[in-house]
């Protein structure tokens, strides 16, 4: 993944700008020793590695604000940084770059339960704004893998998704408002307590962006009431096809679960082998979770369990209990690690149509012979969310590099589908030069005019999302101009 | 009139465009300008993909709704956020179209639970002011590449582009619906009710009051929907819930009742009407303190306080001044800079156009925000034909 190269003006800039910081910020919230910058050289995506310029850890809206002026006066770029979780390379600095963290934006600064909103700093990790509710029985819905540790700030720009976005959406149907501060310094309210902000979708619009309009620094989040109770099953079958064909008629049934979750072999026998979580031994598994009362949820699981009796199991178990939930949930939940125990892998979550599913399997088991690259599918099957990981050694030559071919093909297959290169986790440097698979130049002239609207000069987080070449002209005539 | 038949046709259309365009579907939601050349997508029609398995439908801007309606209910699916229809409010006639829909982002009731249209919306393909054919999102439910201007498009009153193509997610429909209703309540006792349901998990998908006006009592409609068992099991736990406000009646069915609700039927005799987001614990203090003393009129609340509808006729009018239009503007005026202090916005709705020319339709944006949309205008329009005036 190529990088711009690092402008030299900025760099040598290093010690004035250091100093402009120091005097809007607390000595300790600026970080430019060369030892101390490496803990921000990269995100979730570990391939790709650059110290920054220097770090900065505002703690307040007033300081991102001080801090974004300055460097728009000096014409420095700006990579924002929630929690460093981002598997796109989101965060990914350049070395004439200023990272700006958020990680002292923490507070929670307004909870209200009439009203069913919580309003908190956005350094704040996903699953401690649960945290902060959930003793009065309410809970904040998008739940990424990384909960415990992703930010709030980063779930906004990446408007990241989770396994129950089924039924509860993903970020962006649950933000109610932001404070946000432009490149320039420029501090704006948008939304509130209220739902649908006024005139355009801003909320919308700055969700997914990606950091590259503005720094998010506070959020009302909407939050709900927890259900009752909720419960899965498990379901294997013989081969993909049936699995999708089974998922289709169970989303067509008119129940709506709140999670279908789907693995293949390889997992299964991968987390197998280190949760045992007695999975059986099939080809395709599903898992799909319901929620209600008792009364309700054997109602639901009732109905789907007749419907994939229909497509001839390989087994078919209920959680009875809290204890056999958790048991048929545990394989899933450690999928992830599990794969990196045994393997280095490369994660895509590219988006299809679910009637896609069956054909893109076995597209991705074919090109898993033509690159001679293990892949293991576990991903949400209910809304088409694909998670293929693609197993390399990061130790022998080439074997990244082959995984990469082999990734951009599986995503290029997903456009061809119908789908999209990625469904949760961003564009970051991972998919910013497969853009132009999915977008016609035009498409993606008009995203980079939204920039152009918020950040003029292109400071903020500027080589990701787009297209090297294509941003390219914008990017080095902001320098010109600066 | 211009009235093309596809996207290329918008497209060429918009190129050779010499001055203002007046944009609009089945023209029913009063969102055109009066000015500019009338520019017709109802010929941009029909459904050209619908995929129940996946709960996915593409339709032409210029589809009606009532033939989006047909289509997803033989398979027994719908729109999650039952889009309000607006012609028995405005005493319009013609085709509702689902690109009026998007272009004004239309929801109903069920938005509490199931999101707006901006939340169900996940494509669209759209002609911009240059006459260039763009898309963005697409037919899949999660998608993350690059900028969201799908949610832009919705509710941009067609100022940013001509929509050729959108694309939604579905829902099953229920099963059965239930309502659960409570009467006599004061406001700020009506509200809390709904706050209650609302926080319990009993997943309330409408939550609408009457407040009391002259002999008519309040009345608290509070919906649930699903399973008929489950429905049944849910008002059940509901009234024990809501014990503390009284004795809550609860029946199935009432379907029509939530197309009241949804449409402001109610208001149809109103000559204007205001639509209000805002906190709902802020309207009692809003209703009772703020507006009611000075300004005679009546009020409808849906997504449990959240969504006000202030409604005046003509004899409401006069008492708060003796020409309507100059009591329309102080009305507006005191509901508009109310929100500008609680936090909220005010809409005009429906009035008399010398109303609508005098006072800003929409609750003016703060400056930086006002900044941010002229420019987004320019980079999408710049030579300002589409839809002018009806944004700022």
């Amino acid at each position: 993944m190529e990088m711009p190269t690092p402008n030299p003006r900025i760099l040598a800039l290093k010690s004035r700008l250091v100093q402009r910081l120091r005097e809007v910020l607390p000595h300790d919230a600026v970080i430019d020793d060369e030892m101390q910058t490496r803990v921000y050289e990269c995100d979730a995506l570990t391939a790709y590695k650059c110290p920054p310029l220097c770090a900065v850890l505002p703690s307040s809206t007033e300081e991102v604000s001080a801090v974004l002026k300055i460097c728009h006066q000096e014409g420095v770029p700006v990579v924002p940084r929630g929690s460093g979780t981002s598997l796109a390379g989101g965060a990914l600095p350049t070395a004439d770059s200023v990272i700006l963290g958020v990680a002292r934006l923490n507070d929670v600064i307004e909870t209200d339960y009439d009203n069913r909103f919580i309003k908190v700093q956005t350094g704040r990790t996903n699953l401690s704004v649960t945290g902060a509710v959930e003793s009065d029985g309410f809970f904040y819905a998008p739940d990424p893998s990384s909960q415990l540790a992703c930010a709030i700030a980063g779930n906004i720009a990446m408007n990241s998704g989770g396994a129950h976005c089924l039924k509860y959406g993903v970020t962006t149907n649950n933000l109610l408002g932001v404070t946000m501060v432009t490149m320039d310094g420029t501090v704006i309210e948008i939304g509130g307590a209220h739902m649908d902000s006024a005139g355009y979708d801003w909320l919308g619009l700055i969700c997914g962006s990606e950091g590259q309009l503005g720094v998010v620094t506070e959020a009302t989040l909407r939050i709900l009431p927890k259900p009752e109770g909720a419960r899965p099953v498990l379901i294997g079958y013989k081969s993909a096809e049936i699995a999708g064909a089974c998922v289709s008629d169970i989303i067509k049934a008119g129940v709506l679960p709140v999670a279908i979750e789907y693995m293949d072999r390889k997992v299964i026998e991968v987390v197998e082998s280190y949760a045992k979580a007695g999975y059986p031994d099939c080809e395709a598994l599903l898992i799909v979770e319901v929620e209600g009362s008792p009364a309700e949820i054997d109602e639901q699981l009732g109905l789907i369990k007749q419907i994939a009796a229909k497509h001839d199991p390989v087994e078919l178990r209920e959680a009875k209990d809290a204890e056999e939930a958790g048991r048929i949930w545990l394989g899933r939940k450690s999928a992830f690690g599990a794969m990196g125990q045994i393997n280095d892998y490369m994660c895509l979550d590219g988006t299809i149509p679910v009637s896609s599913l069956p054909y893109v399997l076995r597209r991705i088991g074919e090109l898993s012979e033509e690159f001679g690259l293990e892949v293991g599918n576990v991903f949400h099957a209910g809304d088409g969310n694909m998670h293929p990981l693609i197993l390399f050694d990061a130790n022998k030559p080439g074997d990244l590099e082959t995984s990469e071919e082999m990734g951009a093909e599986i995503l290029k297959l997903c456009v061809e589908v119908g789908g999209c290169l990625t469904g949760e986790h961003g564009v970051g440097i991972e998919k910013r030069d497969l853009m132009n698979v999915q977008f016609a130049p035009g498409d993606l002239e008009i995203q980079m005019r939204v920039k152009d609207v918020f950040d003029p000069a292109w400071l903020l987080n500027p080589a990701k999302v787009f297209p090297l070449e294509s941003s390219a002209s914008r990017r080095m005539q902001a320098d010109a101009a600066a | 009139m211009i009235e093309p038949t596809t996207e290329q046709e918008i497209a060429q259309a918009v190129r050779d465009a010499a001055g203002p365009l007046s944009i609009r579907g089945g023209g029913t939601r009063g969102m055109a300008p009066a000015s500019g050349e009338v520019f017709s997508l109802a010929r941009v029609s029909g459904i050209s993909l619908y995929e129940p398995g996946a709960l996915t439908i593409v339709a032409g801007a210029g589809t009606p709704m009532s033939e989006i309606d047909a289509a997803l209910q033989s398979e027994g699916q719908m729109l999650p956020f039952e889009p309000m229809d607006h012609r028995v409010l405005l005493g319009t006639s013609g085709e509702p179209t689902i690109g009026g829909v998007v272009g004004a982002n239309v929801s109903g009731p069920r938005r509490l639970r199931a999101g707006g249209c901006r939340d169900s919306l996940i494509g669209v393909r759209f002609v911009d002011g240059r006459g260039e054919v763009l898309k963005n999102g697409g037919r899949v439910m999660k998608n993350v590449t690059g900028y969201d201007l799908v949610k832009l498009m919705s509710g941009s009153y067609g100022t940013l582009g001509v929509l050729s193509e959108v694309s939604f997610k579905l829902l099953p429909k229920p099963d059965a619906t239930g309502v659960l209703t409570l009467t006599g309540l004061p406001l700020a006792d009506g509200i809390a009710a709904m706050s209650a349901a609302l926080g319990s998990p009993y997943e309330v998908t409408g939550a609408a009051m009457t407040p009391a006006k002259g002999d008519a009592e309040s009345i608290v409609r509070l919906r649930l929907e699903g399973f008929e068992s489950s429905v049944s099991y849910r008002g059940e736990q509901l009234k024990k819930t809501l014990a503390q406000f009284g004795t809550a009646d609860f029946a199935l069915g009432g379907e029509d009742d939530w197309r009241a609700v949804r449409d402001v039927e109610a208001f149809a005799s109103k000559t204007c009407v205001w639509r209000l987001a805002i906190k709902a614990s802020d309207v009692p203090a809003m209703l009772e303190d703020g507006i009611w003393p000075k300004f005679p009129c009546d009020a409808l609340l849906d997504w449990g306080g959240g969504l006000v509808w202030i409604g005046c006729d003509d004899a409401e009018l006069g008492k708060i001044a003796q020409d309507p239009v100059a009591a329309g503007a102080l009305l507006h005026t005191h509901l508009q800079d109310h929100m500008k202090t609680i936090g909220g916005h005010a809409t005009l709705l429906k009035a008399p156009d010398a109303l609508k020319v005098r006072v800003p339709v929409f609750q003016p944006e703060a400056a930086p925000l006002a900044a941010l949309a002229n420019g987004l205008r320019t980079q999408f329009d710049p030579r300002g034909i589409l839809n002018p005036g009806v944004m700022g």
